[in-house]
């Protein structure tokens, strides 16, 4: 459910969870948001776990290690940090951290015993994932919180339920014992005010579909989704009567004549540009289509336009701010 | 009328999927590439244009998205192939949806005894590995397609790929999968099974006894049980699931099949789609060629971006309170010089894409607006991409 605010979240959270379908710029949401998150002499962690190096190449930086790093400051002496989390290394830091085995891992990737249990069971995989998000969500150093917040680019929405609900996936595994105990921890703060879980989607059926569909996968689950973000939205250039009736009967060619006339432009690139204006009419009022929908999911729903550029850092510092403006927190 | 796209430098061969498809040596087209990028649709669209044709298809789905399985007539997910009405002409077509389990449950049927069979579905580590193991479904998908390829009774097999992680994954499926069933590690926690509960201490090396302690562990005694359990009643048929595995690639790398490679020109799609090129070069899998999907083509070539934008300030300073012609000419620019911008993009994404495989035959598609909701829209999409 949505708090009053619809943006509580902005203030209570320590771990957002950015998911989305392929191709909806998930990872590039999760960066603006980190961003937006650190600005004002904040910290915060940008994570990704399916070894696609997306943040480095967002960022253009060499591949992320698992290790956490600054990678971008933020507005007013903020700072993003970066980490790709590889699930094996997380279970050697696990082994080691719980059971002083740091040997034993060594040892136990040698033999393929740590491929053989992070991929053959992907409940255990997902629970050394989510538990090192947690790990970094909660750290702290000299009582006080090493991130502010945390951000995850996330499994993409088909996935992103099985994903998050740990304690399932790994209850059919292990009933008892140290994972079962860790998987608990994970759900407790998943299932807390201290997680924010957003969905990304285009203004495109498809897209809009799995956004419904996954955000009743996360209810059924016990997880609450906090916002849904469309992305690459095109902004009217017409009024809305002007584009459906562009969009049903074609651009007035004749008026674009007279108008390339008076521009002293190439006159006759009317018809050509009037059915350049007609698509984009006709996609404008297919994204309207789309927006009535969004709606169902039933909680707060941010827009970021449509960037036609090369996205460059300062693309993402600009959706960024844009995030903060929808927020509406300072 | 749809424009056409250039984004295909001369030099770079054209892609002609109906010659593909209308070479009747052709039985197998495999769809791949990243989340996304329009894969689904384009492997139905490429099954009807050869049941257009005259071929007798079918064309296998993983998880399609909602409209385009009603548009199939497929909506449930059950491994039975349905003919899809509308084809034109003497061809035929039908369409089914991947059901993983019942799938692997079929493999362990046809290697075991019933009896064998119902302890192996009622062990809960198969039931995680049946429904959820990362590879299975890239794994069912490879086993359907042997399945369809052994019953003989179709002329052409279009498949879709998973929405792998990395569209590598269903290639390595089978391997990692009778690597798995086969691997040194699952041999050790079988051993106390096979000795009847006693270790035996010629088979377990020290490392792997500190394996199974860790293990133990970490996941539990239960766990490890249901594991050595599972194992021992798999047993006989790993020698079947490796020889399966080794025909399903083998059938991959015969001259019948046909990879097409499906992306967007988009810096992750294509990105993908180049591993995926250099991946079946080097494992001398039948390339066909790329999709270039959702291209946007700029028709007005004549004004740049930079002209349109300065004349549609001029034209309308403050984007009203002058004549409509100009209000629509205006907004017209600025959705040109967009358009200019996005395609200048997408034009550079793609060169360097086409100057890392400048022999592979690329298709380009335009993009449209809305998906496919019927038969027609899937005809058009198909034509679209011939």
């Amino acid at each position: 459910m949505a708090s009053s605010s619809g943006t509580q979240w902005w203030a209570d959270a320590r771990l957002h969870v950015v998911s989305g379908k392929g191709g909806t710029g998930k990872t590039t949401v999760a960066a603006a948001l980190a961003i937006a998150l650190a600005a004002g002499g904040k910290r915060t962690l940008l994570v990704e776990v399916e070894d696609r190096q997306g943040i480095a190449q967002l960022f253009n930086i060499p591949p992320l290690p698992y290790e956490e790093r600054p990678i971008v400051a933020a507005p007013d002496a903020g700072e993003v940090s970066a980490l790709a989390i590889d699930p094996e290394a997380a279970l050697v830091e696990y082994l080691d951290m719980f059971y002083n085995l740091r040997r034993a891992g060594g040892m136990l990737r040698r033999v393929g015993a740590i491929d053989f249990a992070t991929a053959v069971a992907p409940g255990l995989r997902d629970v050394l994932l989510t538990g090192k998000v947690k790990e970094a969500t909660t750290r702290t150093k000299d009582g006080r919180r090493v991130y502010d917040a945390v951000v995850l680019d996330a499994p993409p929405t088909g996935r992103i339920a099985r994903f998050l609900n740990v304690t399932k996936e790994v209850a059919q595994l292990a009933k008892v014992g140290p994972i079962k105990r860790q998987s608990d921890g994970v759900m407790a703060l998943l299932r807390s005010s201290q997680t924010a879980i957003h969905l990304v989607t285009l203004l495109e059926e498809m897209p809009v579909q799995e956004t419904i569909d996954a955000a009743a996968g996360l209810t059924a689950t016990g997880l609450t989704v906090s916002s849904v973000i469309v992305n690459m939205a095109s902004l009217p250039e017409l009024s809305e009567s002007k584009l459906s009736a562009i969009s049903a009967d074609g651009a007035p060619v004749k008026h674009l004549r007279e108008g390339l006339r008076a521009a002293e432009l190439d006159v006759a690139q009317a018809e050509a540009l009037g059915d350049e204006l007609q698509q984009y009419a006709a996609r404008y009022g297919m994204e309207a289509q789309c927006r009535l929908d969004l709606p169902k999911v039933g909680v707060p729903i941010f827009e970021l336009p449509r960037i036609n550029q090369r996205m460059t850092n300062d693309t993402v510092y600009e959706l960024a701010q844009l995030i903060t403006d929808q927020v509406g927190y300072v | 009328m749809i424009p056409r796209a250039h984004i295909r430098p001369r030099t770079v061969p054209e892609l002609d999927l109906d010659a593909i498809i209308d070479d009747t040596t052709t039985q197998v087209v495999v769809c791949c590439g990243a989340g996304g990028v329009g894969k689904t649709t384009t492997s139905a669209a490429i099954a009807l244009r050869a049941a257009d044709r005259g071929r007798h298809v079918v064309v296998l789905t993983i998880d399609p998205a909602r409209r385009l399985a009603q548009s199939l007539g497929i909506e449930a997910l059950d491994n039975t192939p349905r003919e899809v009405v509308g084809v034109a002409g003497t061809g035929s077509l039908h369409a089914m949806m991947l059901d993983m389990k019942s799938t692997f449950d079929e493999i362990v049927l046809s290697h075991t005894d019933p009896k064998s069979a119902e302890q192996i579905f009622a062990n809960p580590f198969y039931q995680s590995l049946s429904s959820s193991f990362a590879g299975t479904q890239e794994y069912m998908a490879m086993e359907k397609l042997g399945q369809l390829v052994a019953e003989g009774q179709w002329d052409l097999i279009v498949v879709d790929t998973p929405p792998s992680r990395s569209a590598l994954d269903f290639l390595d499926a089978p391997e990692r999968m009778s690597r798995f069933l086969d691997g040194k590690v699952l041999k050790v926690l079988l051993a106390p099974a096979r000795t009847g509960g006693r270790m035996s201490l010629k088979i377990v090396t020290a490392g792997m006894s500190m394996f199974t302690r860790v293990l133990t562990k970490i996941i539990g005694g239960e766990v490890l049980t249901d594991i050595s359990a599972f194992v021992g009643a798999l047993d006989t048929m790993f020698g079947g699931f490796r020889a399966r595995a080794q025909a399903t690639y083998d059938l991959l790398r015969r001259p019948g099949t046909s990879f097409i490679v499906v992306a967007t020109p988009e810096p992750d799609a294509l990105r993908e789609a180049s591993y995926f090129v250099d991946r079946l070069e080097s494992e001398s899998m039948p390339l066909g060629g790329v999709v270039l999907n959702r291209i946007h083509p700029v028709q007005a070539r004549e004004i740049s971006a930079l002209k349109a934008r300065r004349a549609a300030e001029r034209l309308a300073p403050d984007h009203e309170s002058v004549a409509d012609h100009l209000i629509v000419t205006a907004a017209a620019l600025r959705v040109h010089a967009d358009l200019l911008d996005r395609a200048e993009r997408e034009q550079k994404v793609a060169d360097r894409f086409f100057q890392a495989h400048p022999k592979v035959a690329v298709a380009e598609v335009v993009a449209l607006i809305g998906d496919a909701h019927d038969v027609a829209d899937l005809r058009s999409i198909a034509e679209n991409v011939s």
